[in-house]
């Protein structure tokens, strides 16, 4: 359990883009007549992605209000599901993974870049251009280390990659997604050791 | 070691063609409908002869599970199928991959696991994480529809939707009735059980809850035969598994390989061994952070199954592997495991909302050793306290790590009190509250 309340400094309207409007009619059709609620999740996640990666009450209520729900609710939904961010956040967003297995793979030391480099956790850097949070398990322990910046997952980290990634992004320029080290995705670095017989030995790493 | 043609995700590291034309190359979407046509029964009954366990944790029979919906739906209540892609048990990562990589052995499997319980809807629901997943998985849906393989008016006869739904970061959603409720667009806050979902499930409704390696392997078994995925691996723990292996070994991976695999051979052929030899070793959580750990000389010959992990007191979970060497202070490994339970509790039972905190904050403070000796016991006993006193198995699941640790490590954590102890320290020891 976690405590989480809405900002205390609110907008005082949202309103969906047509395009999202139009969005959500699609999502609502995927669920049977009168289940509409169904799609609250998806809903306030584009709301969501619509006001600079934060959700403030406006929003909550004009989902409720498009799907028919009380407004306790969404507020419910909105509180309860940590990917919901209720105050402003950078404009890159980190989700630094630092649940045990990226934590036996080296996540203190990204820490300690975050810390050094944007500041405390829930914090907007000065520029705007960073905040961050240290998450639980994103699902991706065998590219440990690793954090999630807005929606894409950048693996298999160390200290000087990740400084290297954060220049980068501040400075706007292209970076590659996914891994850090060479790999494609989940696979041994170097060698295969399975399906070589489709694919070859493949010896995908710059070593590491 | 399982041969390459063994393998059912030959793509599984997307190093292939992910499009449909891909998929079907390697075999999916094969004459699919020489499957259906086999009937319900005959599918039921095949799956339960393959002894393919539910791949998501709890290892029940997924055949069985099947077996518990309705013959004949009652068309006021639609059956459904809902495929658990809210992968989020720290460890693990391999439905991130079939999703990523290989989606139609999914797609294909939920038409067939849809057909053979005689629902004609079903939903993914996807962790939230999981953004460029969940596209690379509706790509496939879409393809899919266009092809006409599933669809309203699909060309194997068999009225079919498929949606992908998403979660938004919550691990409890990765309980099976918590997943209904966040489907229906509320807080994941798991059932009471009975009723079951077969019985009473999504909108109230037959629903069938099954991970995605469970649905994606489902097409292969049908295709090649029970008997063939009943022969690898040993009794009662059959197949083929996805391992996913993080932590200190040299080339963490996820590899597909034959249930009842040795941990050593595992690890010595596809990860490269343990980081400083297998001397090295300190323990290893081998099913996910929610079995209690196995310490080294316990783990390197053990086969990587459901009984054999069982009768360590441990599990197989969902075979992801964290492996930690001697470098490792097991007392911070498992602090930061409770710390999880802790973060992820929903909040609805008490054992559990209060006892997950209770034991992080405990556990923590023995990380710098600042404890009692005897609240060792104290927190064994607390987490028993809390094991099987929850509607779901988080109760359970927070517990059992911290177990694990006292029964392998007891030594460690009074060596730490004692080095703390010995140490002057001008402030005083913190009690509970945090």
């Amino acid at each position: 359990m976690s405590v989480r309340r809405l900002a205390e400094q609110q907008p005082d309207a949202f309103e969906f883009t047509p395009q999202n409007k139009a969005w959500l009619d699609q999502q609502i059709a995927k669920y049977p007549d009168g289940r509409q609620a169904s799609a609250v999740v998806p809903a306030l996640w584009r709301a969501q992605k619509q006001n600079d990666n934060w959700l403030p009450r406006a929003a909550l209520e004009q989902v409720a209000d498009a799907l028919a729900m009380p407004y306790i609710r969404v507020m419910e939904v909105a509180t309860f599901y940590t990917m919901f961010n209720l105050e402003p956040v950078g404009k890159f967003y980190i989700q630094l993974c630092g649940t045990t297995p990226c934590m036996l793979s080296g996540s203190d030391d990204l820490i300690a870049v975050l810390k050094r480099r944007v500041g405390p956790q829930r914090t907007v850097s000065a520029d705007g251009l960073f905040s961050w949070l240290e998450v639980e398990c994103l699902g991706a322990c065998c590219n440990a280390p690793m954090a999630q910046i807005n929606d894409d997952y950048y693996e298999d980290l160390t200290a000087a990659n990740f400084e290297k990634l954060l220049d980068d992004l501040a400075a706007g320029r292209d970076v590659n997604k996914g891994s850090q080290s060479g790999r494609v995705s989940s696979e041994p670095a170097g060698r295969l050791t399975s399906l070589v017989s489709l694919y070859g030995e493949r010896d995908t790493s710059d070593g590491d | 070691m399982l041969a390459d043609h063994d393998r059912i995700f030959t793509n599984l590291y997307g190093l292939g063609d992910k499009s449909l034309a891909g998929a079907r190359k390697r075999g999916a979407w094969n004459n699919t409908k020489a499957l259906l046509k086999k009937g319900k029964d005959k599918i039921i009954a095949e799956v339960k002869e393959s002894g393919l366990r539910g791949r998501g944790g709890a290892g029940f029979s997924t055949g069985l599970k099947w077996s518990f919906m309705p013959k004949q739906p009652d068309p006021a209540r639609p059956s459904y199928l809902v495929v658990n892609a809210d992968e989020s048990e720290p460890g693990t990562c391999k439905d991130r991959e079939i999703m990523r990589n290989d989606p139609h052995l999914l797609v294909e499997g939920c038409l067939v696991a849809s057909f053979a319980m005689g629902a004609q809807t079903c939903y993914i629901y996807v962790r939230g994480e999981f953004v460029a997943e969940r596209e690379a998985l509706q790509r496939a849906v879409d393809e899919a529809y266009a092809a006409r393989l599933i669809g309203r008016n699909n060309s194997h006869g068999w009225p079919f939707d498929l949606y992908v739904h998403h979660g938004a970061g919550a691990y409890i959603c990765g309980e099976e009735t918590a997943l209904l409720e966040s489907l229906e667009g509320k807080k994941g806050m798991p059932r009471l059980k009975p009723p079951f979902p077969a019985h009473v499930g999504l909108y109230g409704c037959p629903t069938t809850v099954n991970n995605v390696e469970s649905i994606a392997v489902v097409p292969t078994i049908l295709r090649r035969g029970s008997h063939w995925f009943a022969g690898i691996g040993r009794p009662n723990n059959t197949g083929t598994k996805l391992f996913s292996v993080s932590g200190h070994v040299n080339r963490p991976c996820n590899v597909e390989e034959a249930m009842s695999i040795s941990f050593r051979e595992l690890i010595e052929r596809h990860c490269g061994g343990v980081r400083g030899g297998w001397g090295n070793l300190l323990a290893v959580i081998p099913g996910g952070s929610s079995v209690r750990c196995v310490p080294a000389h316990q783990i390197i010959d053990c086969p990587m199954d459901f009984d054999s992990l069982a009768k360590l007191g441990s599990g197989l979970g969902t075979a992801a592997a964290i492996v930690m060497d001697k470098s490792t202070d097991i007392i911070r490994a498992i602090a930061r495991i409770s710390y999880f339970y802790k973060h992820e509790s929903c909040g609805q039972c008490t054992p559990c909302r209060e006892g997950a905190g209770w034991m992080w904050r405990v556990v923590a403070r023995m990380v710098e050793g600042r404890a009692h000796k005897r609240e060792i016991d104290t927190l064994f006993e607390v987490s028993k306290q809390i094991e099987g006193h929850t509607i779901c198995a988080l109760g359970d699941a927070a517990a059992w790590p911290i177990q694990g640790l006292i029964t392998h490590f007891r030594d460690v954590i009074e060596r730490r009190i004692d080095q703390y102890a010995a140490n002057p320290h001008p402030e005083p020891i913190r009690m509970a509250a945090e």
